[in-house]
């Protein structure tokens, strides 16, 4: 298991440094510049502000220095906010959305995993057909709907949650945020529990566990529960990447700050370091949560970590 | 309670109507098994009576599909949601079919064990082996976690598994097929019931596994007085250990009696048949083929000439992890005259089916070459190569997995003209895909069907049907039986002995079963490890073995002669391959060779030419006559 563990900790670095290789590159290439505005700049001033911040050496230098400075822990100046590093932007941001990401995900994984389950086992039954309506409804409907239409029940009707905003350690301001994340992924966990489990309780190893007289409760938990874990674990990776991508819309829809603004206002103003500061937080993120599956999996099936 | 008379123990000396002398621990009644079906009622098992008694062993004998393992799996409630069970099912005494649920799981644990086919997806993948065993007592015998771990060890040494306190740890995909089934019998064992019931224990094992497992069920049987019930394809496999057996078609049982009466007097004409396969041919007469080509003549060109062919498997860990070379061939050598036949045999991992691939050009050769009809195949340009698999086709071990689901018997059958015969006309076309298939005696009607619509013969024809469309000269048959049962098998036997006969071709035929493939063979290559131990004409390997380890091969064949096959099994050798990525010294045989001496394991044995043109590589042949 550790040689194993060890193999996919090596991968994380040379990951990481592709994505932000292709960034870097990909940013530059993109039309416009942090400096072009309705009124153009006098050539002058723009030369003047390019040679402060670098810009006017040539790509692969400003690339290098780039690197070093974020192996020193730099994420340079913020282009736009003038006042602040990008290392303070994702220090007041972050930490919030990180929250949230996370609640969501944990969210998703406790509803998911046991409605994947009961349906599983009430197969064709009512609570089966309950499951089912539920999670197409809430894959087919976009956070930006559900997420008004939760903050109208819980917010307004029922009065037991606020509808928005944010006041610093006051928890339940998250809850609906990360239901709202949390509801397409905690669809998909649930039936892929659910279509899982079905094909395991069908599988040789479950039939000869039920032969043994081990009981429905042991052959459920001991045999096979953990075998049908395994594309839910998959699926943690794709998850990420989504509940990372739907927090930018959740974050605006119920005033959040989080950092997810600044990775679309970056996007916007050409924030070079800006982006470049959020792509390297986020794309460290994602990839840690995929190691976290990674090595889920290596727990799961033993078959993984031997090959 | 007195001690049971020899003269009313019911080992082998059972009733010839059926009823086993003493107490039976199983008695079925009447019980019919079907299932609901959007079609209908489907009906496995019809009315069937039979017991067994302690002590004895009861074969369940029929070709797949008629209705035994479903007929089993229904006595222990195991039957899918869709199942329906009349009549009646006593275990000692008390009725399984209405058990209530908490009554009946203490019934399965601790009354009744249960081995299944095929070990690997019968035993769970993440739980230690040990643990698997274990849960067992801790559930039905009221041990400690402790003491169960404790008695695990004492079964794992029980069912002869080598290093047993490592395989306690490990995991199931970390041993071999033979290990795994040795661990299902410790755990059916391991809440001490009175009744095992085997389900083709050593259908998807190598014949000396399987000789080795059904002598461990002879054991256990006599030394705790099981009740056995052993389900399986094979006569040959009942002959070894039944008391009684029940020959079982369509869901009805058609004959029950003593094995000694069903062997020699066989009363139904359906037993006589399934007697008739399991013996093949030989025995009423029938020689397999009748003019069998000289070997390659000193100075006369070779169709297929290896040497010195080796091939190693990188078994790869990634970048960070070991990396470790497996020989799975090291320095074959033969010959292939026109039109001969050659079988290999071996256990699995023997590289068997490593050299019909080199053979092939579908692996890299780490040395040594190939020559087909005096080209090298080695260096040969891709479009070269090409237009020489026309000659080298193959047909492949598992039926199904080798056809293309979404296909149509037609199209498949015609897969290789639109490679190798483009410039053919439509009628042609069509013309040439009927006579494929009814050269391997199937209709044209079937050409429309898709490959999960027929039996597993008949996907295996297809196969050879796919193989033969382009009149090849060299057939490689890749363990082409090993997943049919015997019957089938026979006929797929029958089938490649006259297509051979219609077109002369070489043919390489690859099995675990040396018998088999000596009914269709000039010459056998025996293969250990990926090292030859012995080449010679079949008749003489079959009548006169010199290598040990052909020996081996030859006593784990199972013969349907209750009269001579339970003296074999006591017989078995004992033990399984070493890794192949750690070979011993010198003969790599010499850990599981009975007449290993000292030079055994400084040298590498010769691979010695005799006069009568056999070849064999051992230091004592000589001395053991």
């Amino acid at each position: 298991m550790l040689s194993y563990a060890l193999r996919r900790i090596a991968g994380f670095v040379p990951t990481l440094l592709v994505v932000i290789t292709a960034s870097f590159f990909v940013m530059r290439l993109a039309p416009g510049g942090p400096f072009d505005q309705e009124q153009a700049l006098p050539p002058a001033v723009r030369a003047n502000l390019e040679r402060l911040y670098g810009l006017d050496e040539p790509l692969t230098l400003q690339y290098a220095h780039y690197l070093r400075a974020l192996v020193h822990g730099d994420f340079g100046p913020s282009l736009r906010q003038r006042d602040f590093t990008v290392g303070d932007l994702i220090a007041q941001g972050l930490p919030l959305s990180a929250t949230l990401g996370i609640a969501a995900l944990l969210l998703a994984l406790l509803v998911g995993i046991p409605a994947g389950i009961v349906a599983a086992l009430r197969r064709d039954r009512l609570a089966d057909y309950c499951l089912n309506v539920f999670a197409a409804l809430a894959l087919a409907l976009p956070s930006f709907v559900t997420g008004p239409l939760l903050a109208l029940v819980f917010g307004l009707y029922l009065r037991w949650l606020p509808v928005g905003g944010w006041q610093p350690g006051a928890p339940r301001y998250l809850a609906l945020p990360a239901l709202t994340l949390a509801l397409p992924v905690a669809a998909n966990v649930a039936r892929l529990t659910r279509a899982s489990l079905l094909e395991v309780l069908g599988a040789p190893y479950v039939r000869s566990a039920r032969a043994r007289g081990l009981g429905a409760a042991r052959v459920l938990w001991g045999h096979a529960l953990r075998p049908a874990l395994t594309p839910v674990v998959s699926y943690l990776g794709p998850a990420v990447a989504f509940v990372v991508t739907g927090s930018l819309v959740i974050e605006t829809v119920f005033g959040l700050p989080g950092s997810g603004r600044y990775l679309v206002q970056g996007a916007i103003d050409r924030d070079y370091p800006l982006v470049m500061g959020m792509i390297v937080v986020y794309g460290a993120l994602t990839l840690s949560l995929n190691l976290v599956a990674d090595l889920l999996h290596g727990w799961l099936d033993p078959g993984v970590r031997h090959e | 309670m007195p001690s049971i008379p020899a003269s009313t123990d019911p080992t082998r000396a059972g009733a010839a109507d059926g009823a086993p002398a003493t107490e039976a621990v199983l008695r079925l009644s009447a019980l019919t098994v079907a299932f609901d079906t959007p079609g209908g009622t489907v009906t496995a098992a019809r009315e069937v009576t039979l017991a067994v008694a302690r002590g004895e062993c009861l074969g369940v004998v029929g070709e797949s599909g008629a209705g035994k393992s479903q007929l089993f799996l229904a006595v222990l409630g195991l039957l899918p949601g869709n199942g329906r069970t009349q009549g009646s099912a006593r275990f000692r005494g008390s009725e399984l079919l209405t058990l209530e649920p908490t009554m009946l799981d203490h019934v399965r644990g601790a009354g009744i064990g249960m081995v299944f086919q095929d070990p690997m997806s019968s035993l769970t993948p993440h739980l230690q082996v040990g643990e698997q065993i274990a849960e067992v007592m801790v559930r039905h015998r009221g041990l400690s976690r402790r003491q169960a771990r404790k008695r695990a060890l004492e079964l794992l040494r029980r069912v002869q598994v080598a290093d047993p306190e490592r395989r306690l740890r490990q995991y199931p995909h970390q041993l071999s097929g033979g290990m795994r089934q040795r661990v299902m019998i410790a755990i059916a064992l391991s809440g001490e019931p009175q009744l095992l019931i085997a389900d083709e224990p050593t259908t998807a094992l190598d014949v000396t596994v399987q000789a080795q497992i059904l002598a461990l069920l002879a054991e256990l049987k006599r030394e705790r007085g099981l009740a056995l019930v052993l389900i399986t394809h094979d006569p040959g496999v009942v002959a070894g250990i039944a008391d009684r057996v029940s020959v079982m078609r369509d869901g009805r049982i058609v004959e029950t009696g003593a094995v000694g009466a069903i062997f020699r007097s066989p009363r139904e004409p359906y037993t006589r048949k399934l007697l008739r396969e399991a013996r093949g041919p030989d025995l009423a007469g029938d020689a397999p083929h009748s003019s069998p080509p000289a070997p390659v003549a000193p100075g006369a060109a070779a169709a297929l000439e290896l040497a010195g062919v080796s091939v190693r498997y990188t078994i790869g860990r990634g970048w960070l992890g070991r990396r470790a070379k497996l020989a799975a061939l090291s320095e074959v050598s033969l010959e292939l005259a026109r039109g001969e036949a050659l079988g290999v045999v071996g256990e699995s991992g023997c590289g068997k089916s490593t050299l019909v691939r080199a053979v092939l050009q579908l692996l890299p050769l780490h040395a040594g070459r190939v020559v087909w009809m005096g080209r090298a195949l080695g260096g040969l340009p891709r479009s070269a190569l090409r237009s020489l698999r026309r000659d080298l086709q193959i047909i492949f071990q598992d039926p199904f997995g080798s056809l293309d689901p979404r296909m149509t018997v037609g199209e498949i059958v015609a897969e290789p003209l639109e490679v190798h015969a483009r410039d053919f006309t439509p009628a042609a076309h069509a013309a040439a895909v009927t006579a494929a298939l009814s050269q391997v005696r199937l209709g044209a009607e079937l050409s429309s069907r898709y490959p999960h619509e027929l039996s597993g013969g008949q996907c295996q024809r297809v196969g050879i049907a796919r193989a033969m469309i382009l009149r090849p000269q060299l057939l490689a048959c890749d363990e082409p039986l090993s997943a049919l049962d015997v019957s089938t098998q026979e006929q797929i036997l029958t089938l490649l002995g006259e297509l051979r006969r219609a077109s002369p071709m070489c043919l390489l035929f690859v099995s675990h079963n040396v018998a088999l493939v000596q009914r269709l063979c000039e010459r056998v290559l025996v293969l250990y490890l990926g090292r030859m131990m012995e080449l010679a004409p079949a008749a003489a390997l079959y009548s006169r073995p010199l290598h040990p380890y052909t020996r081996e091969l030859l006593a784990a064949v199972p013969v349907p002669d209750p009269d001579i096959q339970p003296a074999r099994l006591e017989r078995v050798g004992r033990g399984e391959p070493p890794s192949p990525l750690t070979p011993p010294s010198g003969c790599v045989y010499r850990t599981r060779c009975p007449h290993a001496a000292a030079v055994c394991r400084e040298r590498i044995p010769a691979w010695e030419k005799l006069p009568d043109g056999r070849y064999v590589a051992c230091h004592r042949w000589r001395e053991l006559g």
